[in-house]
Formats: C-alpha cells, sequence, structure tokens
C-alpha cells in the first residue's frame, strides 16, 4: 500500500544527517570497489591481451594429441580452406600458421639448443609486433630463406646480420633435419629465456627443414577481444572438435590463469574487508532506527498493527537506504568509470618502459563489465538484508506493553 | 450491555524473581456508553488492570472478557486484530506517528483496517473537525500543542470505530485549560455518540467529572461509585 512507502520514506529522514552519513558511507564505498574492480579487470584484460597477443594467441589449434608431448610427428595438414573458413568465423581476425620444433643450432665452435619456429613473416607481425624488436638487419619474408635470431642467441654463437646459421635436428618421423641459413635480422625478445634461444624461420623454409611440407603444429588464432573466447571456442570444437584439438589460451596458459585467480582473491578479499566496515556502519544505522523507535512500534502494535506489516515497513525502510546509496553510487560510478574507460591511467618509470618493450601501450585500462556494477549492488543489498536482522529480532520479542514505558 | 466483563483478576510481574501483586482480585463489569475513571495512588496497579483490559498484557490468573470474547484465547496476531477491531487507545504521551499529519494519523488506524479511500478521507476529516481541529489537519504532530495532539489521538482512536477507548493517564502531561478541553470533548463524544470511555488518572478535576469512579487500591477494587449525572455536570 502507497502509505507504507510514504512512510517508509519519510521515516528514512527523520534523523537526515545520520541518513547522509549512511548514504555517504556507502557512497564512498561503492565508488571505490567500482574504481577498484573496474581497474583489476581491466588490467587482467590487458595482461590477458598482451600475453596471448605476444605469442600463444587466444585459441589454438593442433593435431589431436599434440598439446600433450609435442611430439613433432603429430603435425596437421595446412589446408588453405580450413583455414579460410576458420578466419571466416566471427570475432576471428586471422589465423598464424606456425612449425615449431627444437634444432641444436651450431656455427664450427660453439653450439645450443634452441626452439625454432616456422612461421607467416606477416601474420607474426601482424599480432606480435616482431618486427619492432628488430636491433640489427632487415625482418624475415615469407618466400626469402633469411631467418630472425634472437640477440642473446647470436651474442653466445657470436653471430651477426648475413652470417650463417646451421640448424641440426630430428625432422618429422625420424628423419634427419639439417640447414644452413643466412641470418636477415637480429631480435630482441623481452622474455630472457627465449632471448637467449630463438629461431624464427618462414614457414616454408621450416618445413622442408622439418621434412614435412605444408605441415603444423598449430594454428594460433588472433580474436577481436578476449570476451569472445569462449564462443569462439565452442564454435570450433562444434565444427572441427573431432579432428584437431582445439585449445583456448586457458588452457594454454594455465600459470597466467592462476596468477590472475591469486590476484583477484587478493582484491576479492580488500573488498571483503571494505564491505565489512560498510555493514558495521549500515547496521549501526539501523540498529538506531530501530532503538528510539521500540516505543513507536509497540504503540502501532497496540493500536492494531501486525507485526508482519510492520515488518515490512522497516523491510521497505532499509531496502530504500541500499538502493538510495547505491543509486548515488552509480550516479557518480558510471560517468567515472566511463571516463577512466577513455583515459586509462598511463605509466611512468621502469614499469612503462618495460611494458612498451614488448611492444604494448603502458597503461592501466578499465574495464566497463557490466558485472562489477551488479556485484557491488549485490553486495550492499545483500548486507543490508543482513541488517534487517536486529529489527526483525527485536519485532519479534516486542511487546506492547513496552510502549508504556 | 456490558462490554467488559473482568473476574478474579490477578496480575504478578516477576513471578520467579521478585514477585509484584499488582492486580489481587479484581471484579469488573462496563456496559456500554459508561464514562468510567479508574483512580487510585501510584503504583495501585490502575495500568496494570488497563493493559488487561486492552489486551494489551496477560493476566496470571483471571478472565476478562470483552465483547463476549474471552481474550486469553486468543492468538497473538488474532489478538492484534482483536485491539484493532474493538478498542480505541490513547496514550499519557499522545503516541501519534511524528512523519504524518493530524489527517494521516486518522487516516492510517483505518487503512490498517482496510477501508476504503473514500470512506477514510471523509471520516479522517469528520472526526478532526468534531475534536476541533478543522483547521489544523495537515500539521504534523511536532507542530500542534500537547491539548491538540491528544485530541488527535483521540480522533484517531475514534476512527477505527471501537467498541470502547481507553485512556492510561490521557491529560498527565496537560495543562488545566487543554486537560478541562480535552475531558468536555470525551464527554460530548460520550453523550452524543454513546462511546464508551474508560481512563485511569490521578487529577481531581478529571475524576470529577466521571459518571463513574473505580478506585484500586493495592490491586483490589476500594471503592465503586456511580456518580449521578447532574453532579458530573
Ligand atoms: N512491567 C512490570 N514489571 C514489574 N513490575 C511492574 C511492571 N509494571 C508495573 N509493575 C508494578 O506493578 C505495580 C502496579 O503498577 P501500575 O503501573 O499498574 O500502577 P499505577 O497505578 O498505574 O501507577 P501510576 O499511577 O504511577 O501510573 C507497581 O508496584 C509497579 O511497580
Ligand atoms: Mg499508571
Amino acid at each position: 500500500m502507497k502509505t507504507i512507502f510514504i512512510l517508509a520514506w519519510r521515516n528514512i529522514w527523520r534523523n537526515k544527517r545520520r541518513t547522509i552519513i549512511t548514504l555517504s558511507s556507502i557512497f564512498f564505498a561503492v565508488l571505490l570497489a567500482l574504481f577498484m574492480r573496474s581497474m583489476q579487470l581491466g588490467s587482467y584484460g590487458n595482461m590477458i591481451k598482451n600475453s596471448v597477443e605476444s605469442y600463444s594467441g587466444y585459441i589454438q589449434i593442433h593435431e589431436l594429441g599434440y598439446w600433450e608431448n609435442k611430439s613433432i610427428n603429430k603435425l596437421l595438414e595446412h589446408s588453405q580452406s580450413i583455414q579460410d573458413s576458420i578466419e571466416n568465423l566471427p570475432s576471428v581476425n586471422y589465423v598464424i600458421p606456425r612449425l615449431e620444433t627444437f634444432a641444436l643450432a651450431a656455427t664450427e665452435t660453439l653450439s645450443k639448443g634452441v626452439a625454432v619456429i616456422g612461421t607467416d613473416p606477416e601474420r607474426e607481425d601482424h599480432m606480435t609486433k616482431l618486427s619492432e624488436k628488430l636491433v640489427a638487419g632487415e625482418f624475415f619474408e615469407a618466400d626469402k630463406e633469411g631467418i630472425l635470431i634472437s640477440e642473446g642467441l647470436g651474442n653466445y654463437l657470436r653471430l651477426g646480420v648475413n652470417d650463417t646459421l646451421i640448424l641440426l635436428g630430428q625432422g618429422y618421423h625420424g628423419t634427419n633435419a639439417v640447414g644452413k641459413y643466412p641470418i636477415a635480422g637480429i631480435i630482441k625478445l623481452v622474455n630472457p629465456q627465449m632471448n637467449n634461444n630463438t629461431v624464427y624461420m618462414p614457414l616454408k623454409t621450416c618445413q622442408y627443414y622439418n621434412g614435412s611440407p605444408n605441415k603444423l603444429t598449430s594454428m594460433a588464432l588472433v580474436l577481436d577481444s578476449y570476451d569472445a573466447v569462449k564462443k569462439t571456442t565452442a564454435r570450433l570444437k562444434e565444427d572441427f572438435g573431432e579432428r584437431y584439438e582445439i585449445m583456448d589460451w586457458e588452457e594454454l596458459q594455465p600459470e597466467l590463469v592462476q596468477l590472475i585467480q591469486s590476484d583477484n582473491a587478493g582484491g576479492v578479499i580488500m573488498l571483503g574487508i571494505l564491505y565489512m566496515v560498510i555493514a558495521f556502519g549500515i547496521f549501526g544505522t539501523i540498529m538506531m532506527m530501530t532503538m528510539e523507535r521500540l516505543r513507536e512500534f509497540g504503540v502501532l502494535i497496540s493500536i492494531g498493527m501486525q507485526k508482519l506489516r510492520l515488518a515490512g515497513l522497516v523491510f521497505i525502510e532499509t531496502l530504500l537506504i541500499g538502493i538510495l546509496g547505491l543509486l548515488v553510487s552509480f550516479m557518480a560510478g558510471v560517468p567515472l568509470l566511463l571516463y577512466m574507460y577513455e583515459h586509462p591511467i598511463p605509466l611512468t618509470g621502469s614499469a612503462a618502459k618495460g611494458i612498451e618493450e614488448m611492444g604494448f601501450e603502458p597503461i592501466i585500462p578499465f574495464s566497463l563489465d557490466i558485472s562489477i556494477f551488479y556485484t557491488q549492488g549485490l553486495a550492499i543489498l545483500v548486507i543490508v538484508m543482513l541488517c534487517l536482522t536486529y529489527p526483525y529480532l527485536r519485532l519479534w520479542w516486542l511487546k506492547p506493553v513496552e510502549s508504556k514505558k | 450491555m456490558s462490554i467488559i466483563q473482568i473476574k478474579g483478576l490477578h496480575k504478578i510481574y516477576n513471578p520467579k524473581k521478585v514477585p509484584v501483586h499488582a492486580l489481587n482480585g479484581i471484579d469488573l463489569e462496563i456496559t456500554e456508553g459508561e464514562f468510567t475513571a479508574i483512580v487510585g495512588p501510584s503504583g495501585s496497579g490502575k495500568s496494570t488492570l488497563l493493559n488487561m483490559i486492552g489486551g494489551l498484557d496477560s493476566p496470571t490468573e483471571g478472565t476478562v472478557i470483552i465483547n463476549g470474547v474471552d481474550v486469553s484465547t486468543l492468538s497473538p496476531k488474532k489478538l492484534i486484530d482483536f485491539r484493532l477491531k474493538n478498542i480505541g487507545f490513547v496514550f499519557q504521551d499522545y503516541s501519534l506517528l511524528p512523519v504524518l499529519t493530524a489527517r494521516e494519523n486518522v487516516e492510517f488506524i483505518m487503512q490498517l483496517q482496510g477501508r476504503k479511500k473514500e470512506e477514510f478521507k471523509k471520516r479522517a476529516e469528520e472526526l478532526l473537525r468534531e475534536v476541533g481541529l478543522g483547521d489544523r489537519m495537515d500539521n504534523r504532530p511536532s507542530n500542534l500543542s500537547g491539548g491538540q495532539q491528544q485530541r488527535v489521538a483521540v480522533a484517531r482512536a475514534l476512527a477505527s470505530k471501537p467498541k470502547f477507548i481507553l485512556a492510561d493517564e490521557p491529560t498527565a502531561n496537560l495543562d488545566s485549560v487543554s486537560t478541562s478541553d480535552l475531558l468536555e470533548m470525551m464527554q460530548v463524544l460520550n453523550k452524543e455518540e454513546n462511546m464508551t470511555f474508560i481512563f485511569s488518572t490521578h487529577d481531581q478535576r478529571v475524576i470529577d467529572k466521571a459518571r463513574r469512579v473505580v478506585s484500586i487500591v493495592d490491586g483490589k477494587v476500594a471503592e465503586d461509585i456511580q456518580v449521578e449525572q447532574e453532579m458530573a455536570q
């Protein structure tokens, strides 16, 4: 009934100052929570993007059973028509075909185990910005023999641009893989281990070296955004799941998932503490609102108001406080996050340098994921509802005669 | 017609720890249209008795029959509804809802009864005019004097069309002018609408207006006097 709402509304403004203080505490807590969560989720998104786009791609397609021991014998046929049909899926930007293997890199006097990556130079560069890491020489090209070696490897083997690198290893199905390749350029990779042992070859050259023409270890997929991963993976599994092994970045990089999860747990605990503090504040208000009105409640019961109705009134009052608090928080929080989304915080100093070297923008981006809003909303509403236990217990035990003292 | 019958009423507070014998066997009958004062020294049990009559507290022993219903047989929920339908309450400190206007306070109880809007709107206005507050209907209690608030409280009690109105020391917080105004108003309502009033008081001037005076001493009825109507005037 309408009167109950009017009554509830007026009741919460009986002590204006207290209500304003309570609403302010909700306001600041929710605003802080929104900011923190948006930044956290935004930076995870960025971490995923950076990490995924620096090598693995969002999704990889392998021959069935390849990933478990990465056997060079489990290769998939590089079919242009399949590649095209994958690239035509919504949210899929392009596919990078790769052949990855290990070899011994040697000069006349020195040798070192290396990771050999055969790939399409143009597509690879598109995703990983490999060409920006070039420190000497020129970038490799699809139809030339020239290869790229990482800076640390070059230093170790004392090789430079235009020198020749010899690769030895086991090729496809036990063949001997041997080759001599001119070094087109030197790249500096951020990951120190990779910087010490990486060789990039044009895909065709690598396939020939490995004795496996037209074969691949993987197709790496680049998507519009990581939001599309789940859907695209499902689609691919539906279309090709029987023939190929389809893995998303979470399976490809379980360490990253773990890192995010543990950091996220920290954030959630922080929020938990924040909300605990707020909960006590709200509880205090509800408790005062109850205690100073016990007499009034007693009178209402005396004159004939059912306790259930009274409980309904208190429920609406409490809910109104929660909703009002959320309303003002969102009124400020939504524009704030929209602004932060457009104007991410720029990083400075060494952190910025490191990220820039990886070829990424040195920023802390913000997320506008809708879940950020409804989790905070839900948290406040749950707190507010929990606070109702106090007035409800008091109401339950309230006797009308108490109104006379 | 008898509307309240009290038989062998005992009330012991704190029966386990320090027992207080507030009522020690009260028999009382109240008939429709009475204007009865319950009097007695402080601590004699007036409030306790009124609480029993109002179904606000339960007796240790004895029965309270209101309008033919033994109130001790009612469940807590039924008892609240019973009070809503049968008893009008006026409290010493007025006890109006501070966030509602005089009009809304009177309307509220009728809304609790589930009356129709046209009905409770009209009746609230009528009653407030009747208690002399026709021009203050949209004031909140904080903008009304004690006497005016108590009139609103009487209007609220009347609004629910109760069988009788219970008032525990309704004039205790009022000055003498407001006291006699309120009493006069109650007398008019008693005469013109045959509304039964039962009130407790310490105030001799209030006692003088009563048509029946029940004196309580030590939780017992010490005296029960029917005053001649002419004398009460
Ligand atoms: N809730 C209670 N618990 C314990 N004792 C009580 C309680 N209420 C009243 N009493 C005691 O019962 C006795 C009767 O009290 P009651 O309030 O009925 O007296 P009263 O006649 O209304 O007094 P007053 O004129 O001061 O209002 C007193 O001794 C009082 O102390
Ligand atoms: Mg008393």
